[in-house]
C-alpha cells in the first residue's frame, strides 16, 4: 500500500505549528486511507525534529542533516522531499503552507510529476479518494479538487487542521541522504535583514487584532499593538494602512496580503471592504470596533461594538487584562 | 539582458464573486477583469530595469482565453516591448499545465529574466512559477521586495515571515514579485497610442490538460449573525463577558 509522507518544517530541531497540523491531517488520513504514515525532516536539527514526528504517529521518519542541506531553497529541499516520498513509497506528500511550503509544494510536484493542491483548509475520503477543500477568490469561494494522478502534494493552511497529539509507540527514524547535487544550490543566502524576532507569523496565530484607517496614523497603532499584547496575539492592518505606509505588508489581511483563520480576530477602525473581509471571514470569532454602525465589517462580525476606537481599545485592553488576570 | 513578465487575467480584487451555472466556476458576468495585481508588480519592475538600461527588451507572456488580449494590450501600454497571448482553448488546464505551455514559449523566448507576480489571486495557488522554474532548470527567489542587476546575477531582497533576506541568484533565473518591489505605473495616453504598433501575437496555446481538477464550487458557509453588543465603551464590560463566557477565549 502506497503511503502518506508529511514534510516537518523545523527549526533547531523544533517543528513548526502548521507540520504538527500536517502530522495530525496525515495521521487521520493514514487511518482513512488504511495507508502507512512517514515523515521527512531537513536540515540542521532535523534528527530531533524526526524523533518528534515519530512520537506522532509516524512508522518511519527520515531525516537529512547533509552539509548540502543546511539552508532551505525549493530546488535542494524539493528535491530531499521527491526522493523521500520515492523512497519510502508515498504518493501523498502533504506540507504545512507556511512561506517555505507554499515555495515547497510547486517544488515537489514538478519533482513528482504533478500539480500541486496548494493551501487546503479541509479533506474528506470518498471511495478512496481525497477530496480537497480549497479557499479560490481569497476565499470569496471554495473549491473542491480532486487529484486524479498517482501522485498528491498537497500544502494545508496554518490553523485549519488539527495538531496530532503524541502517543503510541514511537516509528523509526533514519538518515537519509537524497543527493542534493551543486546545481540545486545556485541561491545565496548573503545576509538577513530584521532578523525575526520570536514572533508568530499572522497566518499561525490564534489572536489577530488589526488596525484599519479609523487609527488616523500610524502613531495611534500602539492601541492595537497593547490590545495584541493584551489577548497574547499579533497586530495585523488592513490595506488601506499599508498603501498609507502606516505599517508594512507583512501584516497586511487581505486578498492581496495575507488570508488569516485565527480562533479570534479583532478589526479596529477597519470598515470591512469586500478584499479585507475576503482575507479574514474564515477567522472562528470575529469582534469589530468601529464608529459607523453601518460599516460592512459588522456583517461578519460575532460581537460588533459600535464607537470610538480611541475610547474603546483602551477600556477593552484594561478589560481583557483585568479578565485574564482573575 | 532579456526580460519575460508572465501575467494572468483575474478579477479584480472588488469581485463580488457567484458561481457559475456548470458549479465549478465563478459566474463572469459583471466581472471586471485585469491584470493580477502581483502580476502588474513584476512588470513595473520589469519596466524600471528596462529604463535604468539592466534590460534591453521587456516581453510580456500571457496565457489566457482571447480577452486577454486587452491585458496583453495594456502590459503594452505600460511599456513593455512586445507580447505573446497563448490563447487557450479550453478545457480543464492545472497548474502543471499552464507552466508546460509557459515554459515551452519561455524557452523559444530565452528570456535570461523571468518575472512572475507571486501567486494569481484568482486560483491562489502560487504553483505555477516554481513549476515553470523546474521545467526550465533554473533557480526561482519567491517574494521578492527589492531588486538589483547584476552582469551575470540578480541580488534580490525577499520577505518571508518577518525577515528580509538578501539572495543573489545567477542568472538565468525565474523570480516572483512580492508587494513593495515596485508600485505599478498607470499607461500614458501616449503609451496607449504607442502600444497600438506594439507586436502582439496571439497563438493557440498547447492543449489543456488537469491531473487536479474542481469538482464543485461553492460559496463560504454565511457567518451566523453576529450581535451588536452595544454602543461607546459602557459595552465593553459585556463584550469581555462574551469573549470569556460565550466565546470562551479568554
Amino acid at each position: 500500500m502506497p503511503g502518506i509522507l508529511v514534510y516537518v518544517e523545523q527549526a533547531g530541531g523544533v517543528p513548526r505549528k502548521a507540520s504538527l497540523e500536517a502530522l495530525g491531517e496525515g495521521a487521520r488520513l493514514s487511518k482513512a486511507l488504511g495507508a502507512p504514515l512517514s515523515a521527512v525532516a531537513i536540515g540542521p536539527g532535523a534528527s530531533a525534529a524526526a524523533a518528534e514526528a515519530a512520537r506522532r504517529g509516524a512508522s518511519r521518519v527520515l531525516f537529512v542533516d547533509t552539509p548540502a542541506a543546511k539552508a532551505f531553497l525549493p530546488a535542494s529541499y524539493g528535491r530531499a522531499i521527491a526522493g523521500a516520498a520515492r523512497a519510502l513509497d508515498a504518493t501523498l506528500v502533504l506540507l504545512g503552507a507556511s512561506a517555505q511550503g507554499k515555495d515547497l509544494a510547486p517544488a515537489v510536484a514538478a519533482r513528482l510529476g504533478t500539480s500541486p493542491v496548494a493551501d487546503a483548509t479541509g479533506s474528506a475520503v470518498e471511495g478512496g479518494k481525497v477530496l480537497w477543500t480549497r479557499p479560490v477568490y481569497a476565499g470569496k469561494a471554495l473549491a473542491r479538487v480532486v487529484n486524479e494522478g498517482p501522485v498528491t502534494v498537497a500544502s494545508l493552511r496554518p490553523n485549519a487542521f488539527e495538531p496530532g497529539a503524541p502517543g503510541g509507540a514511537a516509528g523509526a527514524v533514519e538518515a537519509f541522504d537524497p543527493g542534493i547535487p551543486e546545481s540545486d544550490l545556485k541561491v545565496i543566502l548573503k545576509e538577513v535583514l530584521a532578523p525575526a524576532a520570536k514572533r508568530v507569523d499572522l497566518t499561525e496565530a490564534d489572536v489577530v487584532v488589526s488596525g484599519g484607517r479609523g487609527l488616523k496614523g500610524p502613531e495611534h497603532f500602539h492601541l492595537v499593538e497593547g490590545l495584541a499584547a493584551a489577548l497574547g496575539g499579533v497586530v495585523g492592518a488592513s490595506r488601506a494602512v499599508v498603501d498609507a505606509g502606516w505599517r508594512p505588508h507583512a501584516e497586511q489581511v487581505g486578498q492581496t496580503g495575507k488570508t488569516v483563520s485565527p480562533k479570534l480576530y479583532v478589526a479596529l477602525g477597519i470598515s470591512g471592504a469586500i478584499q479585507h473581509l475576503a482575507g479574514m471571514s474564515s477567522s472562528r470569532c470575529i469582534v469589530a470596533v468601529n464608529k459607523d454602525g453601518e460599516a460592512p465589517i459588522f456583517k461578519v462580525a460575532d460581537y460588533g461594538l459600535v464607537g470610538d476606537v480611541f475610547e474603546i481599545v483602551p477600556a477593552l485592553t484594561k478589560a481583557v487584562l483585568a479578565a485574564k488576570g482573575g | 539582458m532579456i526580460v519575460a513578465v508572465c501575467i494572468k487575467r483575474v478579477p479584480d480584487s472588488t469581485t463580488k464573486v457567484r458561481v457559475a451555472a456548470d458549479g465549478k466556476s465563478i459566474d463572469p458576468a459583471g466581472v471586471e477583469w485585469v491584470i493580477g495585481p502581483y502580476d502588474e508588480i513584476a512588470l513595473e519592475a520589469a519596466l524600471r530595469l528596462k529604463e535604468g538600461g539592466k534590460a534591453s527588451r521587456v516581453c510580456v507572456l500571457c496565457l489566457g482565453p482571447k480577452e486577454a488580449t486587452k491585458e496583453v494590450r495594456t502590459a503594452l501600454a505600460m511599456g513593455a516591448d512586445e507580447g505573446v497571448l497563448l490563447v487557450d482553448g479550453g478545457g480543464d488546464r492545472d497548474a502543471a499545465s499552464t507552466a508546460q505551455a509557459l515554459a515551452a514559449e519561455l524557452k523559444a523566448q530565452n528570456a535570461d529574466l523571468v518575472l512572475f507576480g507571486w501567486k494569481a489571486i484568482d486560483s491562489d495557488q502560487a504553483a505555477v512559477p516554481h513549476l515553470v522554474a523546474a521545467a526550465l532548470d533554473r533557480p526561482c527567489v519567491s517574494f521578492v521586495t527589492k531588486l538589483e542587476a547584476g552582469t551575470a546575477a540578480m541580488m534580490c531582497h525577499r520577505e518571508v515571515e518577518g525577515a528580509t533576506e538578501v539572495v543573489e541568484v545567477p542568472l538565468p533565473c525565474v523570480l516572483t514579485a512580492q508587494k513593495g518591489l515596485a508600485e505599478p505605473r498607470y499607461a500614458s495616453l501616449k503609451g496607449i497610442m504607442a502600444s497600438k504598433k506594439k507586436p502582439l501575437v496571439e497563438k493557440p496555446a498547447p492543449a489543456a490538460s488537469a491531473a487536479v481538477r474542481t469538482v464543485r464550487m461553492d460559496l463560504p458557509p454565511a457567518r451566523p449573525p453576529g450581535k451588536m453588543v452595544g454602543k461607546g465603551v459602557e459595552a465593553v464590560p459585556e463584550l469581555v463577558r462574551l469573549l470569556r463566557d460565550e466565546a470562551k477565549l479568554l
